[in-house]
């Protein structure tokens, strides 16, 4: 009897991923899942910070989808790696700072040197040929199987019928009549499945599946290189970007402001790191200062976390200022009024 | 027991830590892990039933989240 072939599923805690597994497990494959943490991931990060998000639900998204297909599934850190891919992609950037195709190629690729290290046949993909502009258009999907190296051990279960046939199709692995032939950005054909399937609370993301693709978190992230002087970035960096009103008076310092309780706990987790103010005399947000400043620009910044204090309003508001060296000092200052932070210091 | 501090790491890391932590423990090991992500309370237990180990407890002490495992065969 021919032995049950093993897929690994590239697992992101969408709807098309969750489909494309469970087709595969409808042909009698053995599938496990494999998800990997960029450090870019929206999922989960915003919510764990920010109190008013608190109530969300807190599920990870890949988990639940796992546990709906009664599949193992390994996550796997990529974030050092994944640098690379982010610094200097080969095919360049979508709309935003996303590069998704070396993305695809790079997961994959990962993915095809996990199924040699176990002992597994293919890999499978939730991709849906014309689903997003970038990457998914039908003459770039041969790329992400060609560069990855993965080749036709890459199954796409949605939209295979309306590519070339792959090794898993031709050896009789799985049945190519039953996989499908979804093409372009309509859900409904996903939907429709998905209800034939019985999954219900499914995650549908509004930003995809990363901050990458994010436009203001994408300016965040080119204001850091450009005023770093080169593009790199550490986790930290990233997590910072995805939190507070972050405010830049001049070349040589940037402010992050929290915006709620949340936030302000978690900045002031980095207060060893970062020089950080605090109002003394008001309730005001934990701000945190990524750069060098003088004396001058010490007011400046007092000046702006007053303009966001309960003290707004007051003639004069106290402003600890503490450097990440330990020295700490008073300042007394006037709160700016909102049209003395101009437009272009918001970042 | 094996104790592991995830303080200061969003979900999904704390996941993983204890994923690679359970990899390397036989049958029968106690991994307890501290989170200060709440997502901790629930993807830790989801992630080990989906592997079969076993969930022993799981409590919030103030702002940090304790997660106890029992590492079981693996399915
Ligand atoms: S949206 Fe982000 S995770 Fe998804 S393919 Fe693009 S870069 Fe990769």
């Amino acid at each position: 009897m021919e032995r049950q072939r093993k897929a690994v599923a590239l697992i992101s805690g969408g709807l098309d991923s969750l489909l494309a597994a469970k087709v595969m497990l409808d042909q009698g494959i053995h599938v496990e899942g494999i998800n990997f943490f960029t450090g870019f991931c929206v999922e989960g990060h915003t919510h764990a910070i920010r109190k008013k998000d608190k109530d969300k639900q807190k599920r990870n998204n890949a988990l639940w989808s796992a546990e709906q297909l009664g599949i193992k599934l390994h996550i796997v850190d990529i974030i050092e790696e994944y640098k690379d891919i982010v610094i200097n992609p080969k095919h360049g950037y979508g709309k935003n700072l996303n590069p998704c195709l070396d993305c695809k190629i790079f997961m994959v690729k990962k993915a095809y040197e996990w199924i040699q290290e176990h002992d597994f046949d293919f890999i499978i993909t939730g991709e849906v040929i014309g689903q997003r502009p970038m990457s998914q258009r039908k003459e770039i999907l041969p790329v992400v199987a060609n560069e990855s190296g993965a080749e036709d051990l890459l199954l796409r279960p949605l939209c295979a019928k309306n590519l070339p046939e792959t090794k898993v199709e031709r050896e009789g692995w799985v049945d190519r009549e039953k996989l499908h032939d979804f093409s372009g950005r309509n859900r409904k054909p996903q939907m429709a499945l998905a209800k034939a399937m019985n999954f219900e609370d499914y995650a549908t993301p509004a930003g995809g599946c990363c901050f990458l693709t994010d436009k203001s978190y994408s300016k965040k992230l080119g204001d850091l290189w450009e005023h770093r002087g080169e593009k790199k970035y550490e986790l930290d960096d990233i997590m910072l970007l995805k939190v507070g009103r972050h405010i830049r008076p001049n070349e040589r310092f940037k402010m992050i402001v929290s915006r709620e309780e949340g936030e302000n706990h978690f900045l002031q987790g980095y207060r060893k790191q970062f020089d950080s103010l605090q109002i003394l005399n008001f309730g005001g947000p934990m701000t945190l200062v990524d750069g060098i400043t003088s004396d001058e620009d010490c007011e400046v910044a007092a000046k702006i976390v007053a303009r966001y204090s309960q003290g707004k309003h007051e003639k004069s508001v106290t402003v600890e200022y503490r450097r990440k060296d330990g020295e700490v000092f008073e300042i007394n200052v006037a709160p700016f009024k909102g049209d003395e932070i101009p437009e272009i210091w918001h970042v | 027991m094996i104790e592991l501090d995830a303080r200061k790491l969003f979900c999904p890391m704390p996941v993983i830590k204890m994923q690679d932590e359970v990899a390397k423990h036989p049958v029968g090991t106690l991994i307890r892990i501290c989170s200060s992500d709440p997502g901790a309370l629930n993807d830790i237990p989801a992630w080990a039933r989906i592997h079969g180990h076993k969930l022993i407890e799981s409590e919030t002490v103030e702002r940090e989240y304790f997660v106890t495992v029992e590492v079981c065969e693996d399915k």
